[in-house]
């Protein structure tokens, strides 16, 4: 076999089965146009698939574009975005696919959001109505997803809540009786209603204690072991080495590189210098940030946006490495694995 | 030297969020204060940094004891405490420029003359280029608006300083940038440091010593 072939056959393998992919995103871009002629390039050519029973973590800066591409997912970006590419969603039956990027708002309301899709969201606080009670939000998102009697709303209520491990005890209660971790199992148990195939978590654990973040976290695998498909965006690696199955580094809007989560963060570790400098950074490794900031997704460099500060870069990063065989980089730092 | 001595703190009187709490810090040393959400470190931070009032121990800084103020803490020992909180969005006024920002405790001291300077001096070392400078809080990231809330905290240079969850909103290597500013800020000038957290690796790896907050009071841990 030619390095090429070796190449192709490992991608196809780490790419999971793409036929079985619950979720598959091919050159999905996201740009926004603002006033005075800008364009923000917030996503560029975003490629991977994500299959049942697994839990892919995209990981990088906050504003690196991880939060766009998971709007774009739910078809809950502004007005003023343009997007290309697909991310085709599997139909539960097997039959069609949605492409979640053309799909008009009509279809995303009403067969894709809270249905097939459930979002985890960032902030509770901001997604649970303050003046109802836990079971009449729950109760409500089922009435608008089945239109079911009441007692069987009742009954798919508390379903919900169990599914996310949130105690019976607690629906009657208002969120703000409810501890930082409740209030994340309320909304968690909110995203299960339609008991969706594809989960979104987007920076489910921002300022939680790290208890509560490895108990969160240890929910959200709990439902991708039961055959869902988890897509954790976070800034937070130690969470993403607890959960993730493979781990997709995201760098100016662009993935740089898709890596199995025990080789990311085993002795190997990745291979793009941009996720190697991220793990340096963590305070029980060298603690060591990387040097300067990420460009303005307004003002992108011609070539490779990591360039400026990174340790390995030479003149052909001036071009931009393309993105193959899960990376996109001239110097990665060690052989492919 | 800051010493918090069986203190009591929080916004009922008749129901505080921590009784008894006693905690040293000597000057150029830095104390992790570690312990879980909603147990009372915020506002422990807060009577540290003289932005809350305690009701009961006694809160000695430097020699003085500012147990006992009223409407806010003589100006001379504020001015000693720089202060970061957890979320740059709520901290800092949206209307100012990141320059603005990083200078604002100068002119409110009526120190106005010195802010040009002194800007100079800051922007570098929390890591700030100049255009980023003259945006303001909604035209940058929270990693870029927190180096400005720490470029802040150290402009009156600040002999002591009080962080609480400053990174936690951040990511790794952000985290790491901010953490190194304040090493050298300490370096050059011997201030101590209060970091109030929940990351325990973290604050392990930052300070000379953690204390762990257990039952709503700190208790002495190993270094
Ligand atoms: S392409 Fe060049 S500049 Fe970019 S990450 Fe690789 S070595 Fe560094």
């Amino acid at each position: 076999m030619t390095a090429e072939n070796v190449l192709r056959a490992l991608d196809a393998v780490s790419a999971g089965r793409a036929e079985d992919a619950v979720l598959s995103v091919r050159d999905l871009s996201v740009r926004f146009r603002l006033r005075g002629g800008r364009t923000v390039e917030a996503v560029s050519d975003a490629d991977f698939d994500l299959g049942a029973g697994e839990c892919l973590a995209l990981v990088g800066e906050s504003g690196c574009g991880k939060s766009v591409l998971a709007s774009a997912l739910l078809g809950l970006l502004p007005g003023n975005a343009e997007t290309s590419g697909t991310a085709l969603l599997a139909d539960p039956d097997g039959a069609a696919q949605t492409d979640l990027i053309a799909a008009d708002e009509k279809t995303l309301a009403r067969t894709v959001r809270g249905r097939r899709v459930g979002l985890v969201p960032q902030s509770p606080a901001a997604h649970l109505t303050p003046v109802r009670t836990v079971r009449s939000q729950l109760e409500e998102t089922v009435r608008a997803l089945t239109g079911t009697s009441r007692r069987a709303r009742r009954k798919a209520a508390e379903d919900a809540a169990e599914r996310a491990a949130f105690p019976a005890g607690h629906l009657d209660r208002y969120p703000h009786e409810l501890s930082g971790g409740l209030a994340q199992r309320a909304a968690t148990a909110l995203a299960l209603i339609g008991d969706a195939r594809l989960l979104l978590a987007d920076e489910p654990t921002t300022g939680l204690d790290r208890d509560l973040v490895d108990r969160t976290v240890d929910e959200l695998r709990r439902h991708a072991d039961d055959g869902r498909a988890l897509l954790l965006i976070t800034h937070d690696l130690a969470a993403a080495a607890r959960i993730a199955d493979r781990v997709a580094v995201m760098y100016a809007g662009r993935i740089v590189e898709i890596a199995p989560a025990h080789r990311f963060f085993g002795p190997a570790g990745p291979r793009h210098p941009y996720a190697r400098g991220l793990l340096d950074a963590l305070p029980d490794r060298a603690f060591t940030p990387i040097p300067g900031m990420p460009p303005e997704l307004s003002a992108l460099p011609e070539g490779c946006a990591f360039a400026p500060r990174c340790p390995l870069a030479t003149e052909l990063c001036s071009n931009r490495p393309e993105f193959t065989a899960n990376l996109a980089c001239h110097h990665p730092e060690h052989p492919r694995a | 030297m800051l010493e918090l001595d069986t203190v009591t703190a929080g916004y009922d009187r008749r129901a505080p969020v921590f009784r008894g709490a006693s905690l040293t810090v000597a000057p150029g040393e830095s104390v992790g204060l570690l312990g879980p959400s909603g147990c009372g470190k915020s506002t422990l931070a807060r009577v540290a940094a003289l932005l809350h009032r305690p009701d009961a121990g006694r809160f000695v800084l430097d020699g003085t004891e500012v147990t006992a103020w009223r409407h806010r803490a003589p100006r001379e020992l504020r001015t000693a405490v720089g202060v970061v909180f957890q979320q740059p969005r709520t901290a800092a006024d949206p209307r100012l420029t990141l320059a603005d920002l990083l200078v604002e405790p100068l002119r409110a001291t009526g120190r106005r003359a010195e802010a040009a300077a002194r800007l100079a001096e800051l922007a570098p070392a929390v890591g700030l280029t100049p255009d980023l400078l003259g945006r303001r809080a909604h035209e940058v990231s929270d990693g870029q608006l927190q180096r400005a809330c720490l470029g802040r905290a150290l402009a009156l240079r600040p002999r002591w300083l009080i962080c609480d969850e400053m990174t936690a909103m951040l990511d790794a290597s952000t985290t790491a940038a901010l953490v190194a500013a304040v090493e050298t800020y300490r370096e050059e000038t011997g201030a101590g440091l209060l970091a109030v957290g929940h990351d325990r690796v973290l604050l392990r790896r930052w300070c000379d010593r953690t204390v762990e907050w257990k039952d709503c009071l700190p208790a002495e841990e190993g270094p």
